[in-house]
């Protein structure tokens, strides 16, 4: 189950970055999951709770933004929505298309908890 | 621990973490654990665990310090932007791992596909035409066993297994720490086996020149469909075990539409791994392709 690993390494970079920062916890982690990722949300979702556990990240709530995929005509410069079965432009039924959204996969944000003074 | 049944580190009985593992054919004293911190030392694995574990309570601990002694320090949370790619530590790595075969000339290869598909027959066929004229190494990776390194070993080549226990794909580290432990020679060519799965090898780049898809005809020629992402990240894709076509209800021109649908810039090759069929025409794009020989 690859989200397990990529979980793991969500929860590496996360740490890493609030541990620079100052925090003593995370309370929350915004992703970017494009729908052509190729990324389950739940299994990543199922598998970050464990990943997370006994982590500064341990606590955090995992927000997922999915992204729709978007594809653009290589022929006519059409725009329009692609789940990948059909990567077909709807205007002149060109296969030359190219994917502009939908494949992204970033930690967006976190937020962190630090000691008040 | 030592579960028999799951054990794949037969020396020390250390796999049940699912961390891989190197092993080379013929050296059964021989082994390697990917994930110990860097020196590649055998059997330092207990120790790293241990500071692992120790790490994570030393967290806890401070978690709870603070809840029961400081109440007068307030918690603020605060908004911190990253916008980090999540596959970046294996990028970095993988840029790595191709700065290394740029500077030596070699050309790595990833071969992927589902179990059975015949990454390993391919190999066992091209090697032998490639082998009189250019250096070739493998690297196999495979959950459990050495039977592929096996297979390959046999024809005289270099060969390093890598067992990812529990993971179902090789990532760059893997290949690093893999590296490190072959004496790859200059202007050669590594082939790399993924581990037999068409999902998750996709999103790990190991720093190979070109990613190589195989479906064999026994396979649904909806493949490409079911697994896109892997067909759109490949950069060639071989339709395998042609000589059963007669003998399959397979279509051959649908399948490549599907493939192409996925991924128009891909390129494709039918051939047999067992009759060879179609193999010279393979490898002889290859060759201008990467000026290989
Ligand atoms: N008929 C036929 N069988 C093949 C061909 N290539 C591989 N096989 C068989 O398919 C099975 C799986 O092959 P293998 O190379 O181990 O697949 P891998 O799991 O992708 O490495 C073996 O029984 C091979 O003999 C081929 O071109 N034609
Ligand atoms: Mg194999
Ligand atoms: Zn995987
Ligand atoms: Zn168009
Ligand atoms: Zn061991």
């Amino acid at each position: 189950m690859h989200e397990m690993s990529i979980a793991l390494s969500i929860v590496e970079a996360v740490v890493a970055h609030a541990q620079k920062e100052g925090g003593v916890g995370i309370s929350e982690i915004e992703l970017l999951v494009g729908k052509l990722a190729g990324i389950e949300a739940d299994a990543l979702t199922f598998c970050f709770s464990a990943a997370a556990a006994g982590t500064l990240a341990g606590e955090a709530r995992l927000v997922l933004e999915e992204p729709e995929g978007v594809g653009e005509c290589g022929e006519c410069g059409l725009r329009f929505p692609v789940n990948f079965y059909y990567a077909e432009c709807p205007e002149c039924r060109s296969l030359r298309i190219t994917i502009v959204s939908g494949e992204e996969f970033l930690i967006q944000s976190i937020t962190i908890d630090e000691r008040g003074e | 621990m030592r579960g028999e049944s799951k054990s794949m580190c037969n020396t020390c009985g250390c796999s049940d973490d699912g961390g891989a593992v190197l092993r080379k054919p013929g050296e059964s004293d021989y082994h390697v654990h990917v994930d110990d911190g860097g020196a590649g030392k055998h059997h330092t694995h207990g120790e790293v665990e241990r500071s692992e574990e120790a790490h994570h309570q030393e967290v806890h601990h401070d978690h709870h310090h603070d809840h029961d002694h400081h109440h007068h320090h307030e918690i603020r949370s605060r908004h911190v932007l990253l916008e980090e790619d999540v596959l970046l530590k294996n990028n970095l790595l993988a840029e790595r791992n191709r700065g290394y075969f740029e500077a030596k000339e070699i050309v790595a290869l990833n071969f992927l596909s589902s179990p059975g598909s015949g990454k390993t027959s391919l190999l066992e066929t091209i090697i032998p035409l490639l082998q009189q004229r250019l250096p070739v190494a493998v690297i196999e990776g495979d959950q459990q066993t050495t039977n592929d390194a096996d297979r390959i070993h046999a024809l005289g080549v270099p060969v390093i297994q890598i067992n990812t226990g529990s993971g179902c794909h090789l990532d760059a580290l893997m290949i690093q720490r893999a590296l490190h432990e072959m004496e790859l020679q200059e202007h050669s060519l590594l082939c790399i086996e993924n581990v037999g799965n068409l999902v998750c090898p996709a999103l790990f780049d190991l720093g190979e020149a070109l990613k190589v898809v195989i479906i064999s005809v026994t396979e649904g020629d909806d493949k490409p469909l079911k697994y896109p992402t892997m067909f759109h990240e490949a950069d060639l894709c071989i339709l395998n075990k042609i000589d059963l076509l007669p003998y399959v209800e397979f279509d051959v021109a649908r399948c490549r539409q599907n493939a192409m649908r996925v991924n128009h810039h891909l390129e494709w090759f039918e051939l047999s791994a067992k009759t060879g069929e179609g193999v010279a025409e393979w490898l002889e794009w290859l060759e201008k392709r990467l000026k290989l020989l």
